[in-house]
């Protein structure tokens, strides 16, 4: 074994790992403290020092299918948009269609190339109409891609009309997340939680100070994602605590959004896949929409079909598949793995990959090469966890 | 954070043990290793009966997050391997030295251990003191 082991299969996109001679260089959130104070194991993700496990990444994945975790998440872009005709503008960035959005909701949607290749997948919220008659929405993107993003929307917006804040280091964002999550969060904010629905969000005291709080997540359970300026970050970490909210990390983030078949971008997901391949038909909505960028690529492929599919995968033994393994059909390579773990919730080891669609039928019989060894798998239904649905 | 490393034992700066009884050498990982690794979940090692080089990949242990491969520190026949642990490889984390041992190897060549460190060496090595 080679160890102490550096950057973790999860991380393993070459674009965004920083290897330990640049540590030097990464970036800290609010938070950074906090996580040393819980001797936190720290890894470089996406340049930044980030915590992937407090207690045990099996134990914090279990503290938020029964309970409450917690995630720093501040390392997350973070963009205020103001203007006029708001999501008129962001419209042919996107292939949602985003008109219908109330002040006080939320898409999550990709932004897309000219190929229909997706830039980055992202949250939009939409908060309406401010004091002086302006529209504001709030971005919430991926911290590998946040400069791409910037420039992105920066190169594709009428800066004339909108003003564009990048507000990424002055926040902090802690996801809370978990069957007990809404509950306890309650106790320190003035919003009625209970009443906002999933994708809504709302903006209230945390803490007697300002707070934008979502209902999102990237776990599959009920929560919030809470942002706050960077001073009150750690008040608002130190009271969750109080309330035996557990501490989690990156590695556990990544097992729960796996299990609930959630696309991480720069490997699920990047500027070659479509998300008609991804197999997120569901934010593509050609028929209630004018152009938009890659539409003639997404319309071609809805007519005709894609030629592979992101597909969840199960494996019946022990042998886990990871990221960058070959998918084989009949002992030839046929795909690649982007994505696997042990699934703490289920006992399995579960993947996401793309194969070609005749292959990507649920039930097909299919191989992951492991370390030289073909091992046998097959396509699952999405998402491989789902939770018991919250009442509202 | 301190564990345990036995002085009986001899240890690879790749974090395998070898506890060397007559020409029998147990192998398995350290406590360091297991602490590392985090959550174990697989393991993979060799059939009894098997050739092993020193230096060479014999196995894969595991966590939920990472993979990493096993090093032979000594040369030898595969006499037996820990089948309970294959079945329950979380046990890593209860008793590395014991009960969790991994290989029994046949030994060729004893002088393979000339350049292993001892634990006093291995502590330094892991706690950087």
């Amino acid at each position: 074994m080679v160890m102490p082991y550096a950057p973790l299969t999860f991380i393993c996109n070459p674009d965004i790992v920083i290897t330990p001679a640049d540590s030097t260089a990464l970036s800290r959130t609010p938070l950074y403290h906090l996580a040393l104070e819980h001797k936190a194991r720290m890894t470089p993700f996406s340049g930044w020092e980030m915590a992937v496990q407090f207690s045990g990444i099996s134990q914090e994945h279990q503290a938020v299918r029964d309970r409450a975790g917690m995630f720093d998440i501040s390392h997350m872009g973070k963009f205020v948009l103001t203007g006029v005709n708001l999501l008129e503008q962001l419209q042919p960035l996107v292939p949602s269609n985003l008109l219908p959005l109330q002040a006080g909701e939320a898409q999550y949607t990709v932004l897309l190339n000219s190929q229909g290749g997706i830039v980055d997948d992202l949250i939009v919220y939409y908060q309406g109409h401010t004091v002086n008659g302006t529209q504001r929405v709030s971005l919430i993107v991926n911290a590998a891609t946040t400069l791409k993003d910037k420039t992105w929307l920066l190169d594709h917006l009428d800066l004339a009309t909108v003003e564009f804040q990048d507000i990424s280091l002055e926040k902090a964002l802690i996801a809370v997340q978990g069957p007990a999550a809404v509950d306890l969060l309650q106790q320190l904010v003035t919003a009625d939680l209970g009443s906002v629905k999933r994708f809504g969000h709302v903006e209230c005291s945390v803490l007697e100070q300002p707070g934008f709080l979502a209902r999102t997540g990237y776990t599959g359970e009920d929560g919030f994602e809470v942002m706050v300026d960077a001073s009150v970050g750690q008040d608002l970490w130190r009271s969750l605590l109080s309330l035996g909210v557990l501490p989690c990390g990156l590695g556990a983030r990544d097992t729960l959004r796996l299990e609930a078949a959630m696309a991480l971008y720069g490997q699920d997901i990047n500027d070659s896949t479509t998300p008609l391949e991804a197999g997120l038909n569901w934010l593509v909505h050609l028929d209630q929409k004018g152009d938009f960028m890659g539409r003639a690529v997404l319309e071609q492929q809805k007519q005709n079909g894609v030629s592979r599919r992101l597909v969840g995968l199960q494996m019946p033994g022990r042998n886990i598949a990871r990221h960058d393994y070959p998918v084989l059909h009949n002992g030839t390579p046929v795909g690649i793995v982007t994505s696997g773990t042990q699934s703490p919730t289920l006992g399995y080891p579960i993947a996401l990959a793309y194969v070609p669609t005749p292959l990507a039928k649920i039930g097909q019989a299919l191989e992951v090469e492991i370390r030289g060894k073909p091992y046998p798998t097959a396509v699952v239904k999405r998402p491989f966890y789902k939770r018991a649905q919250y009442t509202l | 954070m301190s564990f345990d490393y036995p002085d009986n034992l001899r240890y690879l700066d790749s974090h395998e043990y070898v506890r060397l009884e007559g020409d029998i050498a147990t192998i398995g990982i350290s406590a360091f290793a297991v602490d590392q690794l985090g959550d174990i979940v697989f393991l993979e090692l060799p059939e009894t009966g098997t050739d092993l080089e020193k230096g060479e990949t014999f196995g894969t242990v595991e966590s939920v997050k990472a993979v990493e491969d096993l090093k032979a520190p000594i040369s030898g026949n595969v006499i037996d391997r820990n089948e309970r642990l294959l079945e329950a490889p979380e046990e890593l984390a209860n008793d590395p030295y014991g009960e969790a041992w991994m290989l029994k190897i046949h030994i060729s060549n004893p002088n393979d251990l000339n350049e292993a460190m001892t634990a006093e060496e291995y502590r330094a090595l892991v706690e950087g003191t």
